[in-house]
């Protein structure tokens, strides 16, 4: 997989890391792969909006990576729940399922940004760099790695 | 079965396919069943409920699936591999979604469920009144089946049209 320019933390400059919460191991595996080639730390992983929630608590991440459908509790779900223990929580949810309802309400329950799978690293890369820098809510990339307009 | 609601699953099939083996896949067969679907390879089901409600089936050859497992996974993946499987439902997750995304901005709403693996090699059809058309799509690695079956619900249309008016 290509390297990518390592993506830090702006406050100390340290690796970023994330967490990664999706059904699929395939999926988990994927992410981490890319995570590894922005230069990130996983610090944990999760299958279902719940454990996300206990994750997040547990390993306090840079980033959350969060797909939209899961058993037991779903990704927007997920995103309320998290946010509103930590205001401050990057969460970019990644799904295959980018209609603008589910954007919008995960954006609405406080995510940051949205990626659609399959996930191209160049996209994602972008958002994340976008969002560990604090630039705020920006519009969708999807799969080609365009913004919607 | 309205050839508009099934084109964005030919597309997104088409598309993730090209993307993740290379090659783009060319579809060598339609058929209609009224009857349940027969497995072939290792496959994969979703179901989705609302204005269109029913269920796709993705169903692959294993050495295709293999190949998918690769791509996914960054390393070579055997056919025999136990997450050959996982790799079918994530692959039935994103041509599923990218398709209902497209429906859903046309104005149809549904909602989608998490992929299954599908064991049994005889499925029952999807439910009364439901068509089935099932693509075959023929790839350098093996063939890849796209079983549809789906019930619109016109009333609810008409309902749409009316308060559009």
């Amino acid at each position: 997989m290509k390297q990518f320019e390592a993506l830090t933390r702006k406050k100390d400059n340290q690796a970023a890391r994330y967490l990664i919460v999706d059904d699929s191991v395939f999926a988990r595996k994927s992410l981490a792969k890319m995570v590894e080639s922005f230069g990130g730390q996983v610090a944990g992983e999760a299958g279902d909006g719940c454990t996300a929630i206990t994750e997040y608590s547990r390993t306090n991440p840079d980033i959350v990576l969060m797909d939209i459908t899961m058993p037991q509790m779903e990704g927007i779900e997920a995103v309320e729940r998290i946010v509103q223990g930590h205001p401050d929580a990057r969460i970019v949810m990644v799904s295959s399922v980018g209609y603008q309802d589910n954007i919008l309400a995960a954006l609405q329950k406080g995510a940051r940004h949205f990626v659609q799978k399959p996930v191209k690293p160049d996209a994602l890369y972008e958002i994340i760099r976008y969002v560990l820098n604090d630039e705020g809510v920006a519009s969708p990339v999807h799969a080609g790695g365009e913004k919607d307009r | 079965m309205r050839m508009d609601l099934i084109q964005p699953f030919i597309g997104s099939l088409d598309a993730v396919l090209a993307e993740m083996m290379k090659t783009a896949p060319r579809i060598v067969d339609l058929t209609m069943e009224e009857e349940g679907y027969r497995r072939k390879g290792l496959a994969a089901s979703v179901n989705f409920k609302g204005e269109i409600q029913g269920r796709v089936i993705l169903d692959m050859d294993p050495q295709a699936a293999a190949q998918v497992a690769s791509y996914l996974a960054g390393d070579e993946v055997d056919s025999s591999q136990p997450i050959v499987r996982e790799a079918v439902c994530e692959l039935a997750n994103m041509v599923i979604g990218n398709a209902v995304t497209q429906l859903n901005d046309r104005g149809f709403q549904f909602k989608v469920f998490p992929p299954a693996v599908l064991t049994e090699k005889q499925c029952a059809a999807a439910g009364q009144d439901s068509e089935a058309t099932i693509l075959c799509f023929e790839t350098p690695s093996g063939n890849v089946y796209l079983d549809i079956s789906m019930h619109y619900h016109r009333r609810r249309s008409r309902e749409r049209s009316t308060v559009a008016v």
